[in-house]
């Protein structure tokens, strides 16, 4: 079974407390939206569900690997679209092209992609990688309404299949049936 | 993931636009400054020779050295590859692997043309490139090594000169050394060469992961 927990976690950030005595478990299909004002600590909350940064409190439970869409897209600018992917989820590229609709622009050098393009081929990254817990920061950004719905989407399809969603935003999107997590300035 | 598509990736970046030619051309040209410094006179250049080539071989290392890991951690490479559990000292060795093979054979076959340059003899050039061929993964190594100390850092290529070439010392002392010391200073440059391929993984992988923080 799939789960993804937050035990009592705190987080401190150069010296200044961001969040403490957090606390959430996800299982099969859950979502979180996790909310909160800039320079709240979103990202550094994702960063210590993926395991990139170790919590100052507290316990991180993961029972699943992880598809982490980041603030950097993590592919190579010089190679075409699809191959860049490819090094990263294989033969899944194509798949995972298809599913944030940049199917046509597989040859196309990834450094000549708009922001919006990028995002979606970062998401991609992540829909490819066939990880149950989906860790997405900001996904909505630089996207337009069409690509908002596509990400809505996808992480209905993927919660479908029993997947959990992290997802840290200050944009509207739909998840139904999501926990909130909402971060407030501490301290 | 596996160990020869992180070399491969490493290699090609590497060798996309210029390819072997840069630390080629850099080495030739680092090796044709010393005979314009220390004058034409045939005998000193033949006995200076093989320190120059030694000399050269380590700069050409260092010129890649903030392109190394400093771009991957920026582009958050280094966070998937932490994220899919993959330890970042088999990283650190991939990049060792795909350094060394990016710029050493160039640099051997460029060690051919800096002999002429030099009028060393063929018994002098074999030595130099049975020292050059254990030599050269230890400063890839230590490229690398350094290149994990330093990424992230703002003017990272002045501070990763003065982090590598202290280090790279033992190397350039047995490496020159092994020219007309013999068996016993190869020896001590394999030694030096296994050290620092064998630990800087990990030292690159510690240094990556503190960054992280």
């Amino acid at each position: 079974m799939t789960a993804l927990a937050f035990a009592d976690v705190g987080c401190v950030r150069g010296g200044r407390p961001l969040f403490a005595e957090l606390a959430f478990a996800l299982h099969d299909g859950d979502a979180a939206l996790v909310t909160g004002p800039n320079g709240v600590g979103k990202s550094s909350l994702l960063r210590i569900a993926a395991g990139l940064l170790r919590p100052s409190a507290g316990r991180v439970v993961r029972d699943g690997a992880i598809g982490l869409l980041g603030e950097a897209h993590a592919l190579d600018p010089e190679r075409p679209l699809a191959q860049a992917l490819a090094f990263w989820v294989g033969g899944r590229a194509t798949a995972a092209l298809a599913a944030v609709g940049l199917d046509r622009l597989a040859d196309v050098p990834v450094r000549v992609l708009s922001t919006g393009q990028r995002r979606r081929a970062g998401l991609a990254r992540v829909i490819g990688s066939d990880a149950p817990i989906w860790l997405l920061d900001e996904p909505a950004n630089g996207l337009d309404a069409n690509g908002v719905a596509m990400i809505a989407a996808a992480i209905a399809a993927h919660r479908a299949g029993g997947g959990i969603v992290l997802v840290a935003t200050h944009q509207p999107i739909v998840l139904p049936s999501a926990r909130a997590i909402a971060l407030a300035p501490c301290g | 993931m596996r160990l020869t598509a992180l070399i491969r990736r490493d290699l090609r970046r590497a060798w996309r636009g210029g390819g072997a030619a840069w630390p080629v051309a850099f080495f030739l040209l680092v090796a044709c400054l010393f005979p314009f410094a220390v004058g034409p006179d045939a005998a000193l250049l033949a006995r200076i020779g093989g320190g120059v080539i030694w000399a050269a071989a380590l700069l050409a290392a260092l010129l890649p050295v903030d392109r190394l890991v400093g771009p991957d951690v920026e582009a958050g490479v280094i966070d998937q590859f932490a994220v899919r559990q993959l330890s970042l000292a088999l990283v650190g060795f991939a990049k060792t692997v795909a350094h060394w093979l990016g710029f050493a054979p160039p640099l051997m076959a460029a060690a051919v043309v800096a002999a002429g340059l030099f009028d060393l003899s063929a018994q002098t050039l074999l030595r130099v490139e049975i020292g050059l061929l254990i030599g050269t993964p230890g400063l890839a190594a230590l490229a690398v090594a350094t290149s994990g100390l330093v990424a992230g850092l703002r003017g990272s290529g002045a501070v990763a000169g003065l982090v590598m070439l202290p280090l790279a010392v033992p190397l350039l002392i047995f490496g020159a050394g092994s020219i007309d010391g013999g068996g016993g200073a190869l020896k001590l440059l394999a030694a030096v060469s296994l050290l620092l391929t064998a630990g800087a993984p990990w030292i690159a992988a510690a240094a990556i992961r503190a960054g992280m923080d």
